[in-house]
């Protein structure tokens, strides 16, 4: 079953607390990953292999760039999840 | 004093070894004669014909916030703790340019390992081989390089005269001190934190080692296992951590009211050419790496007072060194009170020069030789050859200047002996 915009904001929040440290509460739809969240690049690969085995869905790197906010990276789940 | 030929001087220390988790415990547990060797209780050591080794006292997660530990090869968690406590300990309260103590441009950063991220690079691998190409983790490269505990201290203390890691197997760690010695004495910068780190407690080095028949099986036994200069010695016990000392130009330092340990005052450094792993027998390469420590610096003999050994409990290594101070001192060797304190620490291989460093600095300091434990029944050759403090710690001479030696060799025959003296 797909999962609802709710749980992809809270599986991210998951996600960056376990990389980042960020508390999960801070994880917003507008938060920037690398300007808010101490996400860097590298970490950014990991939050993205993160989600994809979370929300099944394929996250090609061309695709990753544009993932700027959580919103980006939500609403691309949305759209993509198997 | 010419640019060229500076006066260096000991100003911070820091450790984290299987004694303790930083530096005043380690030293405690050294002067008490405590061994750091445990049984391994991991499930893989099970079928390993090696289950013991001196395993770290305060895991580093304990340290280290979990987002920057899971970025950190565990060599280089080691030396950020050990560095970190040795920036503080030399009244550091920020990084270079932050700190107006330091200018970021005369301030540089050697550290050292032996052998590098192998517990990422062969973890990564299984990730690799059980999960897929996908997963492997994007921090993997700067984690297994060898130069990534120096890179990650540089950007701690914010160094940017030069940030460096020799490689010499088990003599890695004091050449990264040697190397900071000469970035000083020569004029390339005013401050160095530098030391050795290693983490190479994981299956494949242990079977590895003990294939070569290079560590002792005495699993009986753990605390006893270490024996340096024992009869009874069958080989080294692989230990992890890390040790590390802040160099500073002594003008530097007492410009800013430094607290001063010890003034390092060189290295003589010299290879085998003999094998790629046997040491020479008859402490030849030793020797000449004794005799370059002499021929290079003011180093007078008969201030010699202490020599932390290399002293791995290996047969033929621990009594070719002893042989070799001999051969280069003389009588002079009468005074050296001899400490193996490997048989407390293990070996950590490129951080013992690093561990070994505090160690032999703050022996000049406090003034007291550690004991070499395990030494039941002393091998007749060491006896005839030197004096070895055993079963407990020793009083050093409590008057005038007082210098001691830390020797560390490697296999590929490398030999790097440095020399301190009290101030």
């Amino acid at each position: 079953m797909a999962a609802t915009q709710e749980e992809i904001v809270a599986g991210l929040a998951d996600i960056v607390n376990e990389i980042a440290g960020i508390p999960v509460e801070d994880v917003q739809l507008e938060k920037s990953f690398t300007d808010d969240l101490d996400v860097d690049s590298l970490s950014m690969v990991e939050v993205v292999v993160a989600a994809e085995e979370r929300f099944d869905v394929k996250i090609p790197d061309d695709d990753v760039k544009n993932l700027k906010t959580v919103g980006d990276a939500t609403k691309y789940i949305l759209e993509h999840q198997g | 004093m010419s640019p060229t030929n500076r006066t260096v001087v000991v100003t911070g220390i820091g450790a984290t070894t299987p004694l303790g988790g930083d530096a005043a415990s380690t030293w405690e547990g050294l002067v008490a004669g405590r061994s750091g060797v445990r049984a391994l209780e991991q499930e893989w050591a099970a079928d390993q014909a090696v289950r013991i080794a001196a395993q770290i006292a305060v895991e580093p997660g304990e340290v280290i916030p979990r987002p920057q530990a899971r970025r950190l090869d565990r060599s280089a968690q080691f030396a950020l703790i050990a560095a970190k406590e040795a920036w503080a300990d030399a009244g550091y309260t920020d990084t270079a340019g932050e700190d107006g103590n330091v200018d970021p441009d005369r301030l540089g950063a050697v550290i050292a390992s032996g052998i590098g991220g192998v517990t990422t690079l062969l973890d990564q691998y299984d990730v690799l081989k059980e999960k897929g190409v996908r997963r492997v983790s994007p921090h993997t490269v700067p984690m297994l390089m060898p130069n990534g505990p120096s890179a990650n201290v540089g950007l701690l203390v914010g160094a940017r005269a030069g940030v460096h890691t020799p490689v010499s197997a088990c003599a890695s760690g004091a050449e990264a001190i040697g190397y900071a010695i000469e970035m000083i004495r020569t004029g390339r910068a005013d401050v160095v934190v530098a030391g050795g780190t290693e983490a190479a407690i994981h299956p494949l080095p242990i079977a590895a080692f003990g294939n070569m028949m290079a560590m002792s099986k005495n699993n009986d036994d753990p605390q006893g296992a270490s024996r340096p200069y024992d009869i009874g010695r069958d080989g080294f016990v692989l230990g992890e951590g890390a040790g590390v000392i802040v160099l500073e130009s002594a003008e530097h330092a007492a410009k800013r009211g430094a607290r001063v340990y010890a003034e390092a005052v060189g290295q003589g450094i010299s290879a085998d050419g003999h094998d790629i792993v046997q040491p020479e027998p008859e402490g030849r390469g030793i020797a000449h790496a004794l005799q370059n420590l002499l021929d290079n610096t003011d180093l007078n003999p008969a201030e010699i007072m202490h020599v932390n050994a290399h002293a791995t409990s290996t047969p033929a290594g621990d009594v070719a060194e002893l042989k070799a101070l001999r051969k280069v001192f003389g009588d002079d060797t009468d005074h050296f009170a001899v400490s193996g304190t490997k048989s407390m620490t293990g070996h950590l291989l490129g951080g013992a020069g690093g561990v070994e460093s505090v160690a032999t600095v703050l022996a000049l300091y406090h003034r007291i030789a550690p004991p070499t434990i395990n030494v039941d029944n002393l091998d007749p050759e060491a006896e005839a050859a030197a004096d070895v403090v055993r079963g407990e710690a020793r009083k050093l001479p409590v008057e005038g200047r007082i210098a001691a030696l830390n020797d560390s060799f490697g296999f590929g025959g490398h030999n790097v002996v440095l020399a301190f003296r009290t101030v």
